[in-house]
């Protein structure tokens, strides 16, 4: 038994989880609780109208569609940074980290403001017709800018370790630069990229300070959920509040759970 | 004589051909521009933006907005009273739990490990949320003439719920990677617990614990939603930097909302750049260590 030879085990396990307890688990558990006092029917009548249907598309809908998004441009900048050589790269490899340091609010304040009509972006867009500011446009480009960043920085160790033989091989069997990349590089990736497209779109249902500056929050249009939950608290419907908070906690469980698992798999992948 | 080889040499056998994993150059070309330009779009071009806008009343009216203006003082302030203390919980907790979680094997380790990383895909207006349940009125822990909400305790709690994990994640796998037989010599050599954190385990971990800490820190000074919630905004109070922003954005202070928006990109970037240091450093550290272990 190598496992107690190291003291602090009890000291370490008990902080560890009061600490847990106290910031994480019980605030929590409070959230729950306060939703299961509801009635079923109370709940499903906080939970379940035109409203709340509405903001929870949208938020499902704007987080895949960035998600998306972000797969393929991520996975797109991982590869150029592990098998190219160009200027700068290192500069650019940097700045991948960008929207993981820069506050959310600033980055909404940005966005809304490149994207009006008269903004140094949008002015090319008002033309043609497209809205990017206050609309549902803008939730999505504003989840990319933030979701990118997971999907590079998943991707990216992988194909580091991916070894040159493979792909030899399968060139001197006969195929080209895109079977090989299909049939070969592409499934060794795979765990990685569902990864990075998993913690995007964790992220993106949760986002908040960004979406808010950028979408307008008009109901029934661009309302995301966590929007409608500041609107309720703001109106002092707590429990209302409290039932669609829950609805976005159970989902953001799900969602840990999944991205654990997938971190795991992609982990015994690298080995 | 040595010019003529190499002529000689190319006339006889034939150019090498291109490397089986190298794309031909227009793929490569098309690819890489792809890549920059929409690195352009989402990063490069709003990062300008934010100093543009900043900057285009004037640097005068710039440095009085940030210098003058009571409410965003306040904010810078506040901003600089909350970060530190919730990364400062985060940092003790994370050095606690890596060394829990990497040093021993228990039941539960994975659901403990599962745990701490909640926080990360809770949606900061629900982390707000939770603690207005708390210590609102008729919350578990309410108690009348203690203002946690609509304060800065309140600021506090929300913003170290959303930034726990942030130290915890980076030093899981660097104890891992350093492995514990260094900290098994050092308890079979009498040293005390305290000893071996400070002489063994904390040389190992530092640069993995530094990285950890920016990025905590980056989080808990951006922190918006979780704040926005338990704050109840009330300016020259309860606002801190981003809540600021909105609050001069809302009242179509643009000029302003990008004057404090481009103090924080100041500080993203430094961010950056001390992570980049670091990262570098503590890769060094790793490689070192491994290098010990393999025998022979």
């Amino acid at each position: 038994m190598t496992q107690r030879i190291l003291p602090g085990f009890r000291t370490g396990l008990s902080l560890t989880l009061t600490y847990l307890a106290i910031i994480v688990l019980v605030p929590l558990l409070a959230c729950i609780v306060r939703a299961m006092s509801l009635s079923w029917s109370e709940f499903v009548a906080a939970v379940w109208t035109p409203r709340t249907r509405s903001a929870y598309a949208l938020t499902f809908g704007a987080s895949f569609v960035a998600a998306v998004l972000s797969t393929g441009i991520g996975t797109l900048i991982a590869w150029v940074l592990v098998r190219y050589e160009f200027y700068g790269k290192r500069l650019f490899d940097s700045l991948v980290d960008l929207p993981f340091a820069l506050p959310t609010a600033v980055a909404g304040l940005v966005f809304s403001g490149l994207y009006v009509p008269s903004g140094w972006i949008g002015q090319f867009l008002a033309p043609l017709g497209i809205e990017a500011a206050y609309s549902r446009l803008g939730i999505v480009l504003v989840l990319v800018f933030i979701g990118f960043p997971f999907v590079v920085r998943a991707v990216q160790p992988v194909l580091e370790t991916l070894e040159k033989d493979v792909e030899e091989a399968s060139a001197c069997m006969g195929a080209s630069r895109w079977q090989t990349f299909r049939r070969v590089i592409l499934p060794t990736l795979k765990p990685a990229i569902v990864t990075g497209f998993a913690l995007s779109l964790a992220r993106g249902l949760g986002e908040y300070g960004s979406v808010v500056f950028i979408s307008g929050n008009m109901p029934f249009d661009t309302e995301i959920a966590p929007v409608l939950i500041v609107a309720k608290l703001e109106a002092f419907a707590y429990a209302e509040a409290t039932a669609i908070a829950t609805i976005l906690l159970v989902s953001s469980f799900a969602m840990q759970i999944a991205i654990n698992l997938l971190e795991r798999r992609t982990r015994r992948g690298l080995k | 004589m040595s010019d003529a080889t190499p002529t000689s040499g190319t006339l006889l056998i034939p150019p090498p051909p291109r490397p089986a994993n190298q794309d031909p150059l227009w793929v490569r070309v098309l690819l890489i521009g792809m890549a920059v330009g929409a690195m352009t779009v989402l990063v490069i071009i709003p990062v300008v933006n934010v100093f543009w806008q900043a900057l285009s009343p004037g640097i005068g009216s710039y440095l009085r907005t940030l210098t003058e203006d009571p409410d965003t003082l306040h904010s810078i302030l506040l901003t600089l009273t909350v970060t530190p203390l919730a990364v400062l919980l985060n940092t003790a907790f994370g050095i606690v739990a890596a060394w829990t979680v990497t040093r021993f094997r228990f039941f539960g380790r994975t659901l403990l490990v599962t745990l701490i990383d909640l926080p990360i895909s809770v949606s900061p207006v629900v982390a707000g949320l939770v603690f207005v349940l708390l210590f609102g009125t008729g919350g578990w822990f309410h108690t009348p003439g203690v203002r946690v909400l609509f304060s800065t305790p309140g600021l506090i709690l929300a913003t170290t719920f959303i930034t726990l994990p942030l130290v915890v994640r980076e030093l899981i796998p660097v104890m891992e990677a350093i492995g514990m037989d260094e900290e098994i010599a050092a308890v079979s050599l009498g040293a005390s617990p305290w000893e071996i954190f400070r002489r063994v385990t904390l040389p190992n971990i530092r640069w993995g614990l530094l990285y950890g800490i920016i990025l905590c820190n980056a989080r808990a000074m951006g922190e918006f939603g979780a704040v926005y919630v338990v704050s109840g905004h009330i300016a020259g109070q309860t606002n801190t930097m981003p809540l600021q922003i909105e609050q001069m954005f809302q009242g179509f202070n643009t000029p302003g909302a990008f004057a404090v928006a481009s103090l924080l990109t100041v500080l993203a970037a430094v961010t950056l750049v001390l992570k980049v240091i670091v990262e570098e450093k503590s890769r060094k550290l790793i490689r070192d260590a491994k290098k010990v272990d393999v025998p022979g």
